[in-house]
């Protein structure tokens, strides 16, 4: 039998990590967009717009990760598809990041004061210049920190792709699992690289959010 | 394309999916009863609790909040045996539940107490009261009320969370349709169905939260 | 013919009719105070004449224009008649300088240096051309409401409309701002406003308006509505102000 130093184990999670990272990159980056995309349906004045994202936060919010995940990979392939893992995962991790996203931003566009609203509209501003100059500014401010925190969710997220094959960190943590018997050692490692990854961004959420608190004391 | 959906194997399989979704209530009650009496307890020690127990909370916590719930599992279930641990899948998706909503209701219940107003623990000193005696009947019901609602998110969030310990085969939901699909190749179908089913599950268990939140607390909470 | 012209305009919130069937004109130059009890019905007032509140009944023309709701015939409304409301709602996120260029520039297409002149222009007319580039919560109340006011005036708008523009201030801060609405009404500005500063009303104002219930219940000069009120309401209210 082989034998595996410390160092070997490491380097391998480590490679393997680095998928976590593009993945964890693109979902987040896609699932931003398309949410920016339904959030303009559901702060936007057709009721039908409105209904559908509705919906389809309920539906993705209300549902397991895994579960999509697993729709996603079968789901493509009723189309005849030979669909790789890193589709499935980025297709579903996509959806299931917008799906909180945009709920997210709702809140903050809607915490922007009312009186904003009716200034601007006082001085002849239409419903776009009012989101575009007035509304959308103040609320981006607000939504950083909650955002950033979610890329947390997102990194941890990308852990489930590992079980419809897709080679990240958690999937290479099996694969030396099974080749070095030594899952307690393995799995430990794997914990703190995930932790490298998500506390820093955890902790600047915090302290985004606690500046965003003390500018907001300062009215 | 056309693509026929075949549902005729739910007639033979309907009691794996049945018993798949009482393990997953079941791991769902007890994770969610010590998950949240874990929470309380850090909450308590972060905010009043002695100061040298403070730091291991906090990196319990952080440690948690911060890693995967999958890894978390396999870290129970597969590495800790080798400390001499031994545990059934049950047991440990039950374990690696209650770590995991510990440390997240923790940090919320740690909010609600923290904008406890002031005058509710003077009111309980002045009464006599230890701190432990105040915060035990003064603070924690009105804390509990005041972030109900981010507890409730956080306990439905936890629940979906679970399907993953179908990977250590513990016979939840997931694992039911994992079965099912390898033995009759209707894998679309099957992962269909138990996606309805945990959406099912996510509008009752919010129904039943709102329920125990208007039982538990029938008067609104101090500002 | 009046600037401003309200005919038997009713507003109802739900069941609760809270404007029913208001009557009232006002020319060009003039300053109209209103007063009222609270809830009488004097801010939706105001809010019917910008456009923020829908009528149910009625008409409101301005400057020959009837109001009509769609965004094309509000903009026009909003150009011509602007507002200042009792919490001042200037927008954090700008500068003071920037808060008066903003609407010039996406409403009308002014170009930016024109739009900055005109905002010192009339930051300097509310007495605050060395606050060009404070942020609003850089500024006491006073001056916040002041630059609310450059920030209407920068429009040139034919009316104005204020909703207790002194209501939220502490009382040191009040008459900064009533100075500078007198100084309007003196260049002739055409101003509705609701106010509870009787003094001013009394001094500043053409005509005064009482509100009750929904309705226009007393209307006149201020000696008359408040030297010879001829309603048992009117003489009530009056008597429950201290400052006549
Ligand atoms: N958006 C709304 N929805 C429902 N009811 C409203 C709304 N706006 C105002 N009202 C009701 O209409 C009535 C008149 O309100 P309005 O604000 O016009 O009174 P006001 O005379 O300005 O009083 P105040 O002096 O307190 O400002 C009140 O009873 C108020 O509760
Ligand atoms: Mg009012």
């Amino acid at each position: 039998m082989m034998t595996f130093t410390l160092w070997d184990i490491l380097r391998n999670l480590l490679l393997a990590a680095r998928w976590t990272v593009v993945l964890s990159l693109v979902s987040f980056v896609g699932g931003g967009l398309l949410g920016m995309a339904l959030l303009y349906l559901r702060i936007g004045k057709a009721r039908a717009g409105r209904i559908f994202v509705q919906g389809y936060v309920e539906l993705f919010q209300g549902t397991p990760l895994l579960m999509q995940l697993f729709l996603a990979f079968f789901g493509l392939g009723l189309f005849g598809i030979d669909v790789p893992a890193w589709l499935a995962a980025g297709l579903a991790l996509i959806l299931w990041t917008a799906a909180f996203l945009v709920e997210i931003w709702r809140g903050c566009v809607e915490s922007v004061a009312c009186g904003q609203w009716e200034a601007s509209a006082s001085l002849g501003m239409g419903y776009v210049q009012q989101m575009r100059y007035v509304i959308l500014p103040q609320a981006v401010r607000v939504a950083v920190p909650p955002t950033v925190g979610f890329s947390v969710q997102v990194v941890k997220g990308t852990a489930l792709t590992s079980i419809i094959g897709f080679v990240e960190l958690s999937k290479a943590g099996t694969v030396v699992t099974n080749a070095t018997f030594e899952p307690f050692t393995v799995y430990g490692l794997v914990a703190l690289i995930y932790f490298a990854l998500c506390w820093p961004l955890s902790k600047s959420s915090q302290i985004l959010e606690r500046k965003l608190n003390v500018a907001h004391r300062d009215h | 394309m056309t693509y026929r959906f075949d549902y005729s194997w739910i007639a033979e399989y309907w009691p794996v999916i049945l018993k798949g979704l009482v393990t997953t209530v079941e791991l769902t009650l007890i994770g969610t009863l010590f998950g949240v009496a874990l929470g309380i307890a850090c909450a308590w020690t972060r905010s009043l609790g002695p100061r040298w127990l403070r730091p291991p909370v906090v990196a319990y916590v952080e440690l948690i909040r911060n890693t995967p719930f999958l890894i978390q599992l396999f870290f129970i279930f597969f590495g800790l045996p080798s400390l001499g641990v031994q545990m059934t899948e049950f047991q440990a998706a039950v374990l690696a539940m209650v770590v995991n909503l510990g440390a997240y209701s923790g940090e919320i219940i740690r909010a609600g107490i923290e904008a406890t107003p002031r005058g509710q623990f003077e009111a309980g000193a002045s009464l006599a009261m230890t701190r432990f005696e105040t915060f035990r009947h003064v603070v924690l019901i009105p804390a509990l009320q005041r972030i109900w609602p981010a507890l409730s998110s956080q306990i439905v969030i936890v629940m979906l969370g679970s399907a993953v310990v179908s990977q250590i085969a513990a016979e939840d939901i997931t694992f039911a349709a994992n079965f099912i699909q390898s033995r009759t190749f209707r894998a679309f179908e099957s992962y269909f169905l138990t996606t309805g089913l945990y959406l099912l599950l996510a509008l009752a268990l919010r129904q039943a939260l709102r329920g125990v939140g208007r039982m538990l607390f029938p008067r609104r909470a101090a500002r | 013919m009046s600037l401003i012209a309200i005919t038997e305009v009713k507003k109802r919130f739900g069941d609760v009719e809270v404007l029913k069937g208001i009557n009232l004109d006002v020319e060009r130059g003039e300053v109209v105070a209103i007063i009222g009890k609270s809830g009488s019905g004097k801010s939706t007032l105001l809010r019917c004449v910008n456009g923020l509140e829908m009528i149910d009944d009625g008409s409101i023309m301005v400057a020959g224009a009837q109001l009509i709701n769609d965004d094309l015939h509000l903009k026009a409304l909003r150009l011509k008649v602007g507002m200042i409301f009792q919490q001042f709602n200037l927008f954090p996120h700008l500068s003071a300088g920037r808060n008066v260029m903003l609407s010039q520039m996406v409403v009308k297409k002014t170009p930016a240096r024109e739009a900055e002149a005109m905002a010192r222009r009339m930051l300097e007319r509310v007495g605050l051309g060395h606050k060009f580039d404070a942020y609003p919560d850089q500024l006491s109340g006073g001056q916040q409401q002041r630059v609310a006011i450059a920030r209407a005036l920068s429009m040139q708008p034919m009316a104005l409309l204020c909703d207790e523009i002194t209501s939220a201030l502490d009382p040191e801060l009040v008459n900064e701002v009533l100075a500078v609405v007198k100084e309007l009404a003196a260049d002739g500005m055409t101003l509705m406003m609701v106010t509870h500063e009787m003094r001013f009303a009394r001094e500043v104002c053409d005509r005064v308006v009482f509100m009750h219930q929904g309705r226009v219940h007393e209307i006149g000069p201020p000696e008359e509505v408040f030297g010879n009120p001829r309603t048992p309401e009117l003489r009530q209210f009056l008597g429950a102000q201290l400052v006549v």
